[in-house]
């Protein structure tokens, strides 16, 4: 299989991040090429969720800049993340327990709606158009995540595995450029990864989404990355293809969990 | 009844393009399928299926498919892969379609047998099998696919769109308009229009070569006893290489002209039941038992009222139900009450299931529970028994309208002759016999006796009304040791009645007495264990806890209580029994793909628990592989439990 990795489009120099006087992260720097599957990995701790808050703008780092497509960004929320095309899932699943799949994804559509709020609720002028688009937008997710049984199912019915793949549609309908997994696949048993390495794959190879994922099943990550950045201690100890990753000294100790 | 007397005076309209082709220019506009796609119903018009069997047929010309070759179909129920059957007939080939869910190896022996040069594929999964066993299967030239969804990297050459192929029928049939219309008018009654395999319970799986002619013969008697017509619909969600799919939904379809209807996925089988409300349906026994079972659960949390109006209405129902569809008199104030439960419990249910518009169900390929059967029937839901094989295009008995009874399968459809051979073996003649085993004239010779009986296998009778009643399969009819009849399918039958039995396997031929294997029914067993508060992890772990053996001990002992009552198998009550602790599964080869048992196999399989039965011991361990979808293989043990049932003495009736 070959596929086209492109330039660098998110470049994160000299990250440092701290609560008070905790140091969540400390001087790092790591680049996303366009294409590529980039993964965080690292020890309990280690700031690999805090790294993807500081890319999608939840959390503001004191030092450090980053690069966006070329362009430097200044403070960012998460919601110009989102407009930027960045979207993300969660390691504890963020869904509306309540609402059916279907409505769930639906909500990935949000900010391309242009509707405004009184058209919506009047269901009046382009809302109605714009609701046709965007139900059939979200039926192309739900037939590329093979959901259609549980279309109508409200969320909180579903077995764990089944909930983050909902979430991953949502994520998808917003038609992301890049895509951020915060364990997409902890909790899964092997018949779910395999499907949710299948799915992260596909989406990548099919829409050419870039996808920067935390994950701690080693397999799954050495199999399905492109290149590799490891955490441990808010610092970054290792970065590069799964190969040369794997044969890291210091990689390898903090995994062990020797030399501490 | 010879084939040419049933056709020659017909309207030439003799084989299934030349059937297409009429319903194409005489009702163009009239639905002929629909396919749910991306949460939308779409409809193809007869008018819309004609064009694209054409351009099917000509693009498979173009590829190099040529009269008698024969095209591997296989796939879940796509409307491009009914076409695709269809389109290979015209030119005079034979569709060969395959169980879709076989792991590639399994299919590397009908793909040789039949010497496939052309298979179309559903999608990538399907691709990847063909890839599998191409080194095998030399013949294999050319690999057609539906949907092209994750075959982008995929570049060899033998490898084609459906789209692309039909781009190049369109382009084909421009340059040479007459080309097909002269291979149509090449086809004849007689030629085979299918090849369906043997689902293989004995040996290797067998093609049964049918005519155009059986299959038309089969189709026309059924749409004529059921008074199918061209303004139904039937959702076609079955297996394409089971006979019963390829009478219901290619043959019947192409009769009567009715609508089929294909489901999203496998999953969504239920939900698009309920949306598209067909008016015939057919289901295997147990999928009409899991409904049951599904809609006996949600009552149970119903609330107060419901439960009672339902309990209410349901004993109304089974006092006069089945005698209101059957038209048979009833008495004024149970009819009033039976039309108030019409109006507040039946319709709604009905509603529910999806089978508000069912003008007649169909039942087959095991044995349906009497308590099942007649829940159904007595909620207003036309549900029937039929009887057929393979060879037989599934088209030997068929109950008609009023005379319903649960435990025959019918009376011999219009053509059909039946006849009971010496030994109970049951013997039919007819229009919709077998051409032929597929290059195994030993096998044609061996089935179909010399006046011209297909011998069916199943042990059975005529009863007074000349309804047949099936027993067992005739070669598994054995005898105990002390001489009585040994029919372990009918004992097994009674045992799957009980919702909590999904499966179970007797043993007795040649034995003092009659032991049996049984697996629980996850779902109902999982419910019942979960309202007692029992916790269990899994399949394994709830079939051993001592609560669920004791249940199933219950049914064993109700079981052997009825048999009692039975002169011809009194003596096979079960002594002693255990609770597998797994699925028999087709994927570790003990059942078939349609589901039967192989008896013979899971024997051998689990000897070590047969000797344990029979040396009477309580435990035993057993370790056995078991084989994932995937691919991969694992192992799991168990020790089993051994438990002794109650068993009732004879008592010979004084006559």
């Amino acid at each position: 299989m070959s596929k086209k990795i492109g330039d660098v489009i998110l470049d994160l120099q000299n990250i440092s991040l701290r609560f008070g006087g905790v140091k969540a992260l400390t001087d790092i720097s790591f680049d996303v090429r366009q294409h590529e599957i980039r993964a965080i990995i690292g020890p309990n701790g280690a700031g690999k969720s805090s790294m993807l808050n500081v890319i999608n703008g939840v959390y503001h780092p004191q030092e450090g800049r980053i690069y966006w497509h070329g362009e430097e960004r200044k403070r960012m929320e998460p919601h110009m993340a989102a407009r930027q095309n960045i979207a993300r899932t969660f390691q504890n699943i963020a869904l509306f327990k309540g609402m059916t799949v279907l409505d769930n994804i639906m909500t990935g559509r949000i900010t391309k709606m242009k509707s405004n709020f009184i058209e919506h609720a009047l269901w009046f002028g382009r809302a109605r158009k714009e609701e046709l688009e965007h139900r059939c937008k979200v039926e192309e997710v739900i037939d590329f995540l093979e959901i259609q049984h549980i279309r109508k199912t409200p969320v909180g019915r579903l077995p764990y595995g089944l909930q983050k793949r909902v979430e991953l549609a949502r994520a998808l309908a917003a038609e992301p450029s890049m895509l951020l997994l915060d364990e997409p696949m902890a909790g899964m048993n092997v018949e779910e990864k395999q499907d949710m390495c299948r799915f992260i794959l596909d989406v990548n190879d099919q829409f050419g989404t870039t996808i920067v994922l935390i994950e701690h099943d080693m397999g799954v990550v050495m199999d399905i990355s492109d290149r590799v950045v490891v955490l441990d201690y808010g610092k970054k100890i290792g970065d590069g293809v799964p190969d040369e990753v794997k044969n890291n000294e210091d990689v390898i100790k903090a995994y062990l969990g020797a030399g501490h | 009844m010879p084939a040419e007397a049933n056709f020659s005076s017909l309207d030439g309209l003799h084989t299934f393009p030349r059937l297409l082709f009429n319903h194409a220019s005489t009702r163009a506009a009239a639905p002929a399928m629909r396919e749910k796609h991306l949460g939308i119903w779409q409809t193809w018009s007869w008018a819309d299926v004609a064009e694209r069997v054409r351009a099917l047929a000509c693009g498979l010309s173009a590829l190099g498919f040529k009269r008698g070759d024969n095209l591997a179909i296989i796939g879940d129920n796509r409307p491009h892969l009914y076409m695709m059957m269809t389109a290979a007939q015209c030119l005079g080939g034979v569709p060969v379609p395959l169980y879709q869910d076989a792991v590639a190896s399994e299919m590397c022996f009908v793909l040789q047998d039949a010497g496939i040069r052309f298979a179309v594929v559903e999608d990538q999964e399907q691709v990847d099998k063909m890839l599998e066993v191409m080194g095998e299967v030399s013949t294999l030239a050319h690999v057609i696919y539906d949907d092209p969804r994750g075959m982008r990297h995929y570049t060899q050459p033998f490898l084609h769109d459906i789209h692309e192929l039909m781009e190049m029928g369109r382009i084909h049939d421009r340059n040479h308009a007459d080309f097909l219309d002269a291979e149509i008018e090449q086809g004849s009654f007689d030629d085979i229009s299918v090849m369906l395999y043997t689902s293989g319970t004995t040996g290797k799986p067998k093609g049964v070569c049918q005519t155009h002619a059986a299959f038309i013969a089969a189709a026309r008697g059924g749409v004529e006893v059921d008074r199918l017509g061209a303004d139904g619909d039937i959702l076609s969600y079955l297996p394409m290489a089971w006979v019963g799919d390829h009478l219901f939904s290619y043959a019947q379809a192409l009769v009567a002209g009715f609508t089929i209807n294909c489901p999203e996925s496998g999953e969504t089988v239920m939900t698009d039941l309920r949306e598209i409300g067909p008016t015939c349906y057919f289901a295997p026994p147990r999928v009409f038992e899991s409904l049951l079972t599904s809609v006996m659960i949600r009552m149970e949390d119903a609330g107060k009222i419901k439960q009672a109006m339902f309990h209410y209405f349901m004993a109304v129902a089974k006092r006069c139900g089945a005698d209101i569809l059957d038209r048979k008199s009833v008495g004024i104030a149970d009819r009033l009450l039976y039309g108030l439960g019409n109006l507040l419990i039946y319709g709604p249910l009905r509603n529910v299931l999806g089978m508000s518009r069912i003008r007649v169900a169909y039942t087959a390929g095991a044995a349906i529970g009497p308590e099942l059967f007649r829940f159904y029937r007595s909620m207003g839901i036309n549900l029937k028994q039929f009887y057929g094989q393979t060879e037989t295009c599934a088209y030997v008995c068929l109950q008609p309208d009023g005379q319903i009874k649960f435990d025959s399968v019918g009376q011999p459809a219009p053509g059909v002759d039946i006849r009971i051979a010496d030994n109970g073996e049951v013997l039919v003649r007819g229009p919709m016999l077998l051409k032929e085993y597929y290059k195994r004239p030993d096998a044609t010779a061996e089935s179909i006796n010399a006046d011209g009986y297909f011998m069916t296998g199943d042990a059975g009778f005529l009863d007074d009304d000349g309804h047949l009643k099936i027993i067992d399969r005739a070669k598994d009819v054995g005898k105990l040791r002390n001489g009585a009849m040994f029919a372990p399918n009918y004992i097994e039958n009674k045992l799957k009645f009980f919702q909590y039995i999904k499966e179970a396997v007797c043993f007795g031929h040649e034995r003092e007495m009659v032991c049996a294997f049984v697996n629980i029914d996850v779902g109902a067993v999982g419910n019942w264990a979960e309202r007692r508060g029992i916790a269990y992890s899994g399949y394994a772990d709830l079939a051993g806890k001592p609560e669920v053996l004791t249940l199933i001990r219950e049914c064993v002992e109700q079981i052997n209580g009825d048999l009692v009552h039975e002169a011809m198998v009194a003596d096979s009550q079960i002594h002693r029994f255990l609770v597998l602790h797994k699925e028999l599964d087709p994927d570790d080869d003990e059942l078939t793909r349609t589901r039967k048992v192989r008896r013979n196999f899971v024997a051998e399989k689990y000897k070590v628990l047969i000797d344990a039965l029979y040396a009477g011991k309580s435990s035993q361990f057993i370790e056995t592989e078991v084989k994932f979808e995937d691919g991969r293989r694992g192992k799991v043990s168990a020790d089993l439990s051994i438990l002794a049932a109650k068993t009732f003495p004879i008592v010979t009736k004084a006559a």
